[in-house]
């Protein structure tokens, strides 16, 4: 990462946190959904500066451009003044304060006590990940991780080719069987396709205009 | 300056998570419910990516975070159908009203 990178991370971590911590403090449903829109587009040049560029894409489109829309539209049909509030009491909001410290604490200590990343002297989780009992990772393959680009190498695995696995399969000389191939992800795609469409029509059907009952 | 490492990703990512729990359980209003989700569900996808950056995993945490993206949307859609159908009911969003099948 050079200096922009690191200025552009720094700036946009700061916008997620405090549009996350803004949604969670905010009474008013209009101004929570605005730093929602600004959690999630930081959280997509976030994406961005990990090389994601694909899903970062995705993220601005279907997110902040399709479910964010929908939540404003249901903001909108839902409220019944122009700044609707529904208040949690003060005490409520101290102690919720408070366990919320408390568990990002918790949970951010014990994330960042583990040494991810592999280092000088071996310690690091990341060598330890094992692909499979066959598989190495590819040295010098198809597109390595950090450089981006990414879009034809999720549309491939989503039809279940994986270059980036299987592209330096064969000149491995250790095995003298035929290399198997990696695993994609034909089968989750189209489950997910069909769900998709199913909730769509649920959601339409749940949703369409019926008579106001009395209270 | 030197490199970023998966912490300070790793870090944003348990800000987000924590800010969708606490959001979830403290919200009266059914729509901030929603935010709280979709919250959590960013936390769990800015984690994918970072371990798929930092780590062999590789191409597999993005392709899980597209998923998650997609499911989103579709709990999205559904929870808010639901929404409706509770303030067509109830003339109101407060989830604190939606108390009629207690024992």
């Amino acid at each position: 990462m050079n200096t922009a990178e690191i200025i552009l991370f720094w700036l946009f971590a700061a916008l997620t946190c405090g549009g996350a911590v803004s949604v969670c403090v905010s009474q008013n449903v209009v101004r929570m959904a605005f730093a929602l829109v600004l959690t999630l587009g930081s959280t997509a040049v976030l994406f961005l500066l990990l090389g994601a560029d694909f899903v970062g894409a995705t993220q601005l489109l279907v997110y902040v451009g399709g479910t964010l829309v929908l939540i404003v539209f249901g903001v909108m049909l839902t409220a019944t003044g122009p700044f609707t509030r529904i208040k949690s009491s003060a005490a409520d909001g101290i102690l919720s304060g408070l366990i919320g410290v408390i568990f990002l604490f918790i949970v951010a200590s014990t994330v960042t006590s583990v040494r991810w990343v592999d280092t000088d002297d071996g310690q690091g989780i990341a060598s330890k990940i094992t692909l499979g009992a066959h598989l190495t990772k590819a040295e010098g393959g198809f597109n390595p991780a950090q450089q981006g680009n990414t879009t034809r190498q999720l549309g491939l695995s989503f039809l279940s080719i994986r270059p980036d696995r299987d592209l330096n399969l064969g000149v491995r000389p250790a095995t003298s069987e035929k290399p198997k191939l990696s695993t994609g992800y034909l089968l989750p795609f189209e489950i997910v396709s069909v769900h998709l469409l199913v909730v769509l029509v649920g959601a339409a059907y749940l949703a369409r205009t019926k008579r106001r009952t009395k209270t | 300056m030197q490199a970023i490492g998966p912490n300070p990703f790793l870090f944003i990512g348990a800000v987000l998570f924590v800010c969708g729990v606490i959001c979830m359980t403290t919200k009266r209003n059914g729509i901030g419910v929603l935010m709280g989700v979709e919250l959590v569900l960013n936390g769990a996808n800015l984690n994918f990516i970072t371990f798929s950056r930092f780590t062999p995993l590789g191409l597999d945490g993005q392709v899980f975070s597209l998923f998650v993206i997609v499911l989103a949307a579709a709990e999205a859609a559904v929870a808010l159908a639901i929404a409706l159908n509770f303030y067509n009911n109830h003339l109101t969003i407060d989830v604190d009203r939606g108390d009629e099948l207690h024992g």
